[in-house]
């Protein structure tokens, strides 16, 4: 099933690939469509997952609606795929998605053989272990032995190899390409330990029969730069993309929110009233609407905002802003001026 | 000069109209058309391909291959880690694949002949139990038995510190199935070269004495002596070296057993859930092959005299496989295509490490290149045994 799904986007990737012409930029396409499509996580509870009602939710999905209020100026002109990590790249190279935002990690690897550009990181993450407290395990220098559970296809499924590799311990993975299976196997007590980005494990471990019953352990073990992703090559696609994400973060520095977005637009402040296309510029600029910022704020709100909703303390991922926090803050998010 | 002209003219037009129009050339123009444009196409799409790979900037070609891996693979028949190259984790994947298949395929026949010939059987309940067998298993998708199969070993059975003992030295517990194997002795090597040997010495007893029966009528316990040489010869060998008895017994290590021998679950699900799946598949397979076979034949052997386990041997199974032979053929292929499935439970199957490697290099048309290939090959060595099988029976025909 899954076989036939990679097989199908293979098939799709030599189709679109073999075209003699090939397709115009992405941005027609996408307007011409009347949508966005977004590959998406699917089952990452924070990142990119329908809620009880199926209305989707989480830090990803929110970045993607940010690129549809940017193009569209309306969030919900949007169509989500699920992926597997498996799939994604693939996905996106066959251009069956527009936009990849779906908590992948930017390697150079990716950014020149997979034929990808990473636009700006919306979340900055590391590697952890998910542990159940019973095993009374602290520190990941103890995990001699263990099985490990990871998903197949991850840069984590690597950084685990090196981790033990250089520690001289042993493993044993067992890799489910499923992340709701691969979650289930763990807390069945398949694996003694479930590795992922932290954000990922805290996202798990919300949705664990008994999530009191784990812990994370204090050790990271890798650099993770979570960053929405595009077909290479299609340079003012990037740009969009990329400002998308920029403009919450710029938002978030100005301190524009969705509240008081519409007061905003009166601001005196000259970064404001260009950021906000009061003073027009930055739209041309780009290919869209003078109104594409305020858009995104209105609809979808700036950087804190999606982060303290999707993963912040007042989710069951209790996240802290941390790296995430803005760069006045001690944090790594910072925008270029908007001008 | 002027009088011949027309007539070459005319006999010439005839041979061209006539070569145009012969059947057999036409037919070969048309096939060598045909292919051109195949072949062009194919070309094309190449073309077009490795061009616009190349305007993307993905990489292209089957130099990954030589690159290290970095990623562990959870069971292998060889010794494999994370330095190693993508060639090697393939060929860990592809001996996997072999190693769930061949198994399968083995234990599918055995239990698919003995369910063909209960679902035959007079006793009414052994017959109906059969049935009901072959008619669930066959209508449940294999993906959804696998799915409980696998959740059945980590939600029912116990964590390893707690795993149950049933018989002394057999662990089970939601990290597979541990036992007791004897630990490696020199002693082992003659045992197995003894039990070759009975083999070889077997094969030409039973020449002999065939060839005795057909001269003077007189049969030979030929079972019985076959299954003396075969047990008795390495067991007096394993005697004659001492004996060894030491055993690898499994032992709670940290987090893990160490020692002895291990079925994991995702290896222990697929396992059971291919067998069960395709030897009801195999089970009506078995069941139409012997009831392809006359009644009178039957009667005919007994009235001449030939014991029940000789009409199996001689009248019924000779003609019977030949029935069986070519749709068992397409189980096999079936279930060696089938195991691919592992991926969805996380056995480390040629698929499985295939789509990991084609993630991790985003070389994805490269990796279903060596999939089809991988498995082409496979489908291309099972059929060709079974064929020349399948030939070998057909001559019974006299």
């Amino acid at each position: 099933m899954k076989l036939l799904k990679l097989w199908l986007l293979v098939m799709a990737v030599v189709v679109a690939l073999s075209g003699a012409a090939f397709a115009g930029p992405t941005l027609d396409n996408v307007k011409a469509k009347g949508f966005v499509q977004v590959g998406v996580n699917g089952e990452l509870f924070g990142f990119g997952k329908p809620d009880e009602k199926g209305v989707w939710r989480g830090l990803d999905v929110d970045t993607a609606r940010a690129i549809a209020a940017a193009v569209f100026g309306d969030a919900n002109k949007i169509k989500f795929i699920p992926l597997t990590a498996v799939q994604r790249f693939t996905a996106l190279q066959s251009g069956e998605v527009d936009v990849l935002c779906r908590n992948a990690t930017q390697t150079l690897g990716r950014d020149t053989e997979l034929g990808l550009d990473f636009a700006q990181v919306n979340y900055y993450d590391g590697q952890g272990f998910l542990i159940p407290k019973k095993l009374k395990i602290t520190k990941a220098k103890q995990l001699d032995g263990a099985t490990v559970c990871v998903l197949p296809g991850t840069t984590t499924e690597l950084n685990v190899a090196d981790y033990f590799r250089e520690n001289k311990m042993k493993m044993k993975p067992v890799v489910i390409e499923s992340n709701a299976e691969l979650a289930k196997a763990f807390f069945a007590g398949r694996c003694d330990v479930l590795t992922s980005d932290a954000s990922q494990l805290a996202g798990t471990r919300a949705v664990a029969p008994k999530p009191d019953d784990y812990i994370i352990l204090p050790d990271i073990i890798s650099k993770e730069p979570l960053a929405p992703a595009v077909r290479h090559g299609d340079k003012q696609w990037k740009d969009i993309v990329n400002y998308a994400v920029l403009a919450m973060i710029e938002a978030e520095d100005l301190g524009i929110n969705s509240k008081n977005v519409d007061e905003q637009l009166k601001s005196a402040t000259p970064a404001v009233q260009r950021f906000l296309g009061v003073t027009p510029g930055n739209g041309k600029a780009l290919g869209l609407d003078e109104k594409w910022a305020y858009n995104i704020v209105k609809q979808v709100g700036n950087y804190g905002e999606i982060f303290e909703r999707s993963v912040g303390k007042n989710t069951p991922l209790k996240l802290e802003r941390g790296l995430n926090a803005l760069w006045k803050n001690g944090g790594l998010m910072y925008s270029p001026p908007f001008r | 000069m002027k009088k011949g002209n027309p007539d070459i003219l005319t006999e010439q037009t005839a041979q061209r109209a006539a070569w145009f129009n012969d059947p057999k050339i036409r037919a070969i123009l048309y096939q060598i058309a045909v292919l051109g444009i195949v072949g062009l196409l194919g070309y094309y799409l190449f073309n077009n391909t490795v061009e616009n790979l190349k305007r993307q900037s993905i990489a292209t070609g089957f130099g990954f291959l030589n690159k290290e891996a970095s990623f562990e693979i959870g069971e292998s028949l060889i010794p494999y880690s994370a330095a190693d190259k993508y060639i090697k984790a393939l060929l860990v994947g592809a001996l996997n694949t072999i190693k769930v298949a061949f198994v399968g395929i083995v234990l599918t026949i055995i239990l698919g002949t003995f369910l063909g010939i209960a679902r035959l059987s007079k006793n009414w309940l052994v017959s109906q139990l059969a049935a009901v067998y072959i008619e669930v298993m066959q209508d449940i998708p294999i993906l959804l038995q696998l799915f409980f199969w696998y959740s059945f070993f980590y939600d029912i059975l116990p964590s390893p510190r707690e795993a149950l003992e049933p018989l002394n030295g057999v662990f089970m517990s939601n990290r597979g199935l541990v036992f007791a194997v004897p630990e490696w002795h020199p002693a082992y090597q003659y045992v197995a070269m003894a039990f070759i040997a009975g083999c070889i010495a077997v094969y030409f007893m039973r020449r002999w004495a065939r060839k005795r029966q057909e001269r003077t009528g007189q049969l030979f316990p030929v079972f019985t002596l076959s299954l003396a040489i075969m047990i008795g010869l390495p067991l007096t060998t394993w005697l004659l070296s001492g004996a060894p008895l030491k055993m690898s017994v499994p032992e709670l290590v940290g987090f893990n057993f160490k020692g002895g021998l291990n079925m994991s679950p995702e290896f222990g699900a697929l396992l059971i859930g291919l067998v069960l799946y395709t030897a009801a598949f195999v089970a009506e397979i078995v069941r139409a092959g012997i009831q392809a076979i006359g009644k009178g034949q039957v009667e005919a052997a007994m009235a001449i005299g030939l014991k029940p386990g000789q009409v199996l041997s001689l009248v019924i199974l000779p003609q019977a496989l030949r029935v069986i032979i070519p749709p068992l053929t397409s189980q096999m292929l079936n279930l060696t295509k089938n195991s691919s499935l592992a991926v969805a439970i996380g056995f480390p199957d040629f698929v499985s490490v295939a789509s990991t490697t084609i993630n991790q290099t985003g070389q994805a048309i490269e990796g279903i290149s060596l999939i089809m290939v991988v498995y082409l090959c496979f489908s291309l060595l099972t059929s060709l045994f079974m064929n020349w099988y399948n030939k070998k029976m057909a001559l019974v025909e006299r």
